[in-house]
């Protein structure tokens, strides 16, 4: 123990590694009192982030970039027990890491600790966010089965709509002309080496201004920042009230980051990491790929907002939500910080939570995407196994009429529930319909011979709110 | 301060902006050399030649249907392994003329299917169709379905490799 002590002494001695860090840990904090657990939210996402990069390292070591094999790679890792089980932390970390830094930047919202003197924290925190989504997107590409083939895909399109570089970009994305080699290494690359990179800076740059700035007082209605005298008082406040961050403050940052290691973990060990899909194959014509949740309320409002402005929110959506990001501290850089003071805030939240998680759920259910692997109606949903209803029921499968239109609970939700089409529809109504289509439905004009005409229409008659007699089976 | 010590410190300051200025250039130069051909290769894509491929024999395709057919991209990596496929809906239309409809939905990227039932394509993502012969037949699409050229060579009917359809 004395020589342990000794060899501590000399170390600190030529290095000087207490008369340099002491300061940076001891460093006064503003006593945050009821808020102090809101602050916890930054050192739990580079928590987060530190637990990607151990798991992410460990990972890379049984990985394969390559476009043929990664996919085999995978299953690889996944069918080793402690595979398994990274593979699920690096997955939940993922998730864990991009809900932190929203609340991080939530809970610096609400309390304007963005303005004065802390501009540049809040625009490093910015880059921050916007490099952990596109950590976010690379890395559920890296699983390279079909939906990370097709992300590939459907990203290069997105690009595609850009003007001018558009097709520069989509190409870029690609590494090439088409999805292939050499565009997994490319992501590799990305994922793992140039992003994390530009996190690392960033982070530095966003712990030493946390560190010049010193961190934020929670905030009180009635006591504006004054960036003439805001630095003057906030010394003042330190040296009257404030306390050193380690351990008075730094306590809880550990608990909360305990529990989120044990939350992580848990969930790895015991829901597993996400389902491998098909292989990357894009000749298996089966393909419906699906964003991650996190894009999930994305993907929702591109299916909803109206047709001609789609391309519009493809390329203005996210550059206006960086450029308000960039210029909200410029533009709000003092005044009042107390939401109490700023209720417009408390607004914006509710709506950005609200988007995610609302039309998250919404995308979840899809109901724009038809379900192209709705089976033939049961004889009980038909109500008859022979003729005109049953041949009906029959065609309204096969011309993909039931990918769309739900029956008794089965088939698509993406036109009109047709369960009670007899009640609400003559049959001419109908084959006015069918004929000539609609915006989201395609005209079968040319397409339905007499016949199967005939026993749609005696098929879509017979879905009645009341039981009713059997149609009699007449030719 | 002497008219000595000024012209010194004249001395002292120009040299000393020299310095700088040479070591900024050298950094920069030196930052270039291993920027300039490490961001070339980055964007340096490949562009493959468009080469004809066989994807059947005529009399494998019947007249009036659309089946999936598949082909190798033009120089695939070696570790390409299954991306090295590109699949199409081939449409035969009489006996000598053929359609080879890109897979790719023009709306976003989605992978369309072949309805053979319905003569129609039907898009899993947001539900774009297209009829038969890849016209928009209702859904978000903007444009009918992308086609590759396509020929009968020799009995043979072949698919010209083409980058994928990029708005």
């Amino acid at each position: 123990m004395r020589f342990l002590k000794r060899v501590w002494i000399w170390f600190d001695d030529v290095t000087g590694i207490s008369a340099a860090m002491t300061p940076l840990l001891k460093h006064p904090v503003p006593k945050a009192r009821r808020s102090a657990w809101l602050y916890v939210l930054g050192s739990a996402t580079l928590v987060a982030f530190l637990i990607q990069i151990v798991t992410g390292i460990a990972l890379a070591s049984g990985y394969v970039a390559s476009a043929g094999q990664a996919y085999d790679t995978l299953k690889f890792i996944s069918g080793t027990d402690f595979g398994r089980i990274v593979r699920g932390i690096h997955a939940f970390g993922a998730s864990a890491m991009i809900i932190l830094i929203g609340l991080h930047a939530i809970r610096v919202y609400v309390m304007a600790a963005y303005k004065y003197p802390r501009q540049v924290n809040w625009l490093t925190g910015a880059a921050l966010l916007m490099l952990t989504l596109l950590m976010a997107f690379t890395g559920q590409l890296l699983r390279w089965d079909q939906t990370g083939f097709w992300s590939v895909m459907i990203a290069a399109a997105q690009a595609g709509k850009m003007p001018v570089i558009g097709n520069w970009m989509g190409h870029f994305i690609m590494a090439g002309d088409t999805v292939g080699g050499a565009t997994l290494s490319r992501f590799f690359a990305a994922h793992v080496f140039f992003i994390p990179a530009l996190i690392f800076l960033f982070v530095g740059f966003h712990l030493y201004l946390v560190l010049h700035n010193g961190i934020s007082e929670p905030p009180e209605a009635g006591r504006p920042v004054d960036p003439k005298t805001y630095r003057s008082w906030y010394r003042a406040l330190l040296a009257r009230d404030g306390e050193p961050f380690w351990p008075d403050a730094a306590w809880r940052d550990v608990v909360f980051a305990f529990l989120l290691v044990v939350a992580v973990v848990a969930l790895a060990v015991i829901v597993g990491p996400p389902e491998l899909g098909k292989p990357p194959d894009p000749t298996i014509v089966e393909a419906s790929p699906r964003p991650e949740w996190y894009f999930l309320w994305y993907f929702a409002v591109l299916s909803l907002i109206p047709k001609w402005s789609e391309d519009w929110v493809i390329i203005l959506g996210p550059a206006l939500f960086i450029a308000t990001l960039m210029l909200l501290p410029l533009v709000a850089g003092k005044g009042e910080r107390s939401p109490i003071r700023r209720p417009w805030s408390f607004v914006i939240v509710a709506f950005i939570i609200f988007m995610i998680a609302y039309y998250g759920a919404v995308g979840k259910i899809a109901p724009w995407s038809p379900r192209m692997e709705a089976a033939p109606l049961s004889v009980q949903v038909v109500g008859s196994s022979s003729g005109p209803v049953a041949d009906g029921a029959k065609v309204f499968h096969d011309k993909g009429c039931e990918y769309c239109h739900l029956v008794s609970g089965f088939g698509g939700i993406r036109g009109p529930d047709l369960t009670y089409a007899g009640d609400t529809m003559t049959p001419a109504q109908m084959t006015t319909r069918i004929y000539s289509g609609g915006a989201n439905m395609p005209s079968y004009n040319g397409n339905l011979t007499p016949d199967q005409l005939s026993a749609l229409l005696a098929f879509l008659s017979s879905r009645h709110r009341q039981p009713v007699l059997p149609i009699p089976e007449t030719h | 301060m002497s008219e000595h010590a000024a012209t010194q410190g004249c001395k002292e300051t120009g040299r000393r902006r020299f310095l700088t200025r040479l070591s900024i250039t050298l950094g920069s130069l030196s930052a270039a050399l291993v920027a300039i051909p490490s961001i070339g290769f980055l964007l340096g894509l490949r562009k493959s030649p468009r080469v004809w491929r066989t994807v059947g024999k005529l009399d494998d395709f019947k007249i009036g249907s659309t089946v999936n057919v598949s082909f190798e991209d033009t120089s695939p990596l070696p570790w390409s392994g299954v991306t090295a496929q590109t699949a199409a809906w081939l449409r035969r239309e009489n006996d000598q003329q053929f359609i080879a409809f890109s897979m790719i939905c023009t709306h976003l990227g989605c992978p369309v299917r072949w309805l053979a039932d319905a003569d129609l394509f039907m898009c899993p993502c947001h539900g774009g169709v297209f009829y038969g012969d890849g016209r928009v037949a209702s859904g978000p699409p903007p444009k009918p379905l992308n086609q590759y050229p396509v020929r009968v060579f020799e009995g043979q009917v072949q698919i010209l490799t083409t980058p994928a359809p990029i708005a």
